[in-house]
């Protein structure tokens, strides 16, 4: 699955795609294939303060539970309660119908986020290493 | 994204490096993610565990199990060396014939769970878990004090498990054997694609299914003759993932979760495997005093009728004060809810009652309902 040009990507690997002062937030396709069968995911409410680098979820997978880290801060705009209803979306479509919060940005992004080509090498790196 | 709880169950940190079995390379390129359990490098899984779940509760799965322990003990007096350190009485086994045990301290708790089988009247045969392997061996030895040989003969096996409702139909074109006739927990021994195979119709899935114990050296010719044979049914390869799940949701023990060195077998509702008629074993008088004087916990079955999932180790709670603890918890593939298994006090076990499960920082409310959760049709 490629990753969308406009995205930007966290070492933890979480994507944000930023449009304006609004930023929507998810996990990656290798984060999803690492995880494995994703059967629970629990998102802030509405209006939490989001801080880059802290966490902000959680996504359950049969064997596992993984903490997810905010990409950028602002206050969350909205929820994806669809994906609360069907947590296996992250497995489906991670990267489009498994958006995680819609948030407003407040101060600068954080500046380790890489670009696609870079977070790509990043992931085989990972992936050789294992 | 960062693992806050691997809840893989039985997971040890491996001491490196991790032992392979002599399938590796082909769970590698069958592409298992591969992970370490109980000093090895195994496949958690392959096409992702609830496929494979649902393919061993609906058509077969096959399992990789080479990395469980075996133990023969041999001699005159093998069956009473046996019957010294296992709750269980072996002395009810007829020639092949195998049952679940318990391999016991002199406190009545478990040195291991494992599997007793008879070959003749001075041949037993035990399969152990990997990870207590070493310890199980050099246990049974210390307590050897009869005329009987002890061997850890682990590397002398690889263990394949087909299981599932078609597995049956997915062997027995490729033996000689007939598979009918072998009873639930009976084996023989015979050919598997004209490999030499003990063919015991064992197994930790709560399905019908067979395992196959034989020579390392012949290890991919029986698993590729096996995966080609389940082809035509659906058969996936599976791994450790479904292995615990399918587990849990029959109700089955895992060392190091349900029972352990301070768990008796009543506490885990294995009276059944606990024989206090027989004349002697490691920890029956403990056993005996607490059947007398009563338990004050219980293993129980829960499922969650709120959003969340209780895993290992988390804890239940009555009016917010800790009362009990998760021993195994997640999905049920199978039956599409949330489940675990737990202890908590006597007074709290019947089913029906519920409680509160400390789920990181919230709570989601369970319930208790009978075990196993599942139980296959006859």
């Amino acid at each position: 699955m490629p990753y969308p040009a406009n995205f930007r990507f966290t070492p933890e690997h979480e994507w944000v795609a930023v449009d304006g002062t609004q930023a929507k937030v998810g996990i990656t396709d290798y984060a999803q294939k690492q995880l494995g069968d994703i059967v629970f995911v629990e998102l802030p409410a509405v209006g939490a303060e989001l801080v880059a680098g802290q966490a902000f979820g959680t996504v359950e997978s049969v064997k596992a539970v993984s903490e997810i880290f905010a990409p950028v801060s602002g206050t969350v705009s909205a929820i994806n309660s669809a994906l609360v209803q069907s947590p296996e979306l992250l497995n489906s479509d991670p990267h489009g119908a498994a958006w995680m919060v819609e948030v407003k940005v407040a101060g600068k992004a954080n500046d380790k986020l890489m670009d696609a080509a870079a977070y790509e090498k990043f992931v085989a790196e990972e992936e050789a290493s294992h | 994204m960062s693992d806050a709880t691997i809840s893989m169950s039985g997971s040890h940190p491996a001491p490196a490096p991790a032992r392979r079995t002599a399938l590796n390379a082909i769970h590698r390129q069958l592409g298992g993610k591969m992970v370490a359990f109980g000093g090895w490098d195994m496949p958690v899984e392959y096409s992702g565990i609830t496929a494979e779940h649902r393919a061993v509760r609906e058509r077969a799965g096959l399992f990789d199990v080479s990395h469980m322990g075996e133990i023969s003990v041999r001699g005159p007096e093998a069956l009473d060396l046996v019957q010294h350190v296992t709750s269980n009485d072996a002395s009810k086994l007829s020639f092949d014939q195998a049952q679940y045990s318990g391999l016991m301290t002199a406190q009545g708790t478990f040195v291991d769970d494992l599997l007793v089988h008879k070959f003749t009247d001075d041949h037993y045969w035990l399969v152990v878990n990997a990870a207590n392997c070493e310890k199980d061996f050099n246990y049974i030895c210390q307590q050897n004090h009869f005329d009987a040989e002890v061997v850890n003969t682990s590397d002398g096996y690889s263990q394949l498990a087909i299981q599932g409702p078609a597995a049956i139909k997915v062997l027995q074109p490729l033996t000689s054997v007939a598979l009918a006739p072998i009873k639930y927990y009976w084996f023989t021994t015979g050919k598997v694609l004209g490999v030499e195979c003990i063919i015991a119709r064992t197994g930790y899935t709560g399905e019908d299914g067979f395992e196959l114990y034989f020579d390392p050296e012949h290890s991919e010719k029986v698993w590729n003759g096996l995966m080609e044979a389940g082809a035509g049914v659906g058969m996936l390869p599976c791994g450790l993932g479904a292995r615990n799940t399918l587990r849990m949701e029959a109700g089955m023990a895992l060392y190091g979760h349900e029972i352990d060195d301070a768990t008796t077998p009543l506490e885990a509702g294995l009276g059944w495997i606990t024989k206090l008629a027989k004349p002697d074993f490691l920890g029956k008088t403990a056993i005996a005093a607490q059947a007398a004087s009563g338990l004050q916990r219980k293993l129980v079955g829960f499922e969650m009728i709120e959003p969340g999932i209780g895993r290992d180790g988390y804890p239940l709670l009555r009016a917010g004060k800790p009362v009990g603890q998760v021993t195994s918890g997640g999905p049920a593939p199978a039956l599409n809810k949330n489940i675990g298994m737990a202890y908590v006090p006597m007074g709290m076990s019947a089913p029906g009652e519920e409680f509160d499960i400390q789920i990181r920082n919230r709570t989601a409310r369970a319930k208790l309902i009978p075990l196993p959760f599942y139980k296959r049709a006859k």
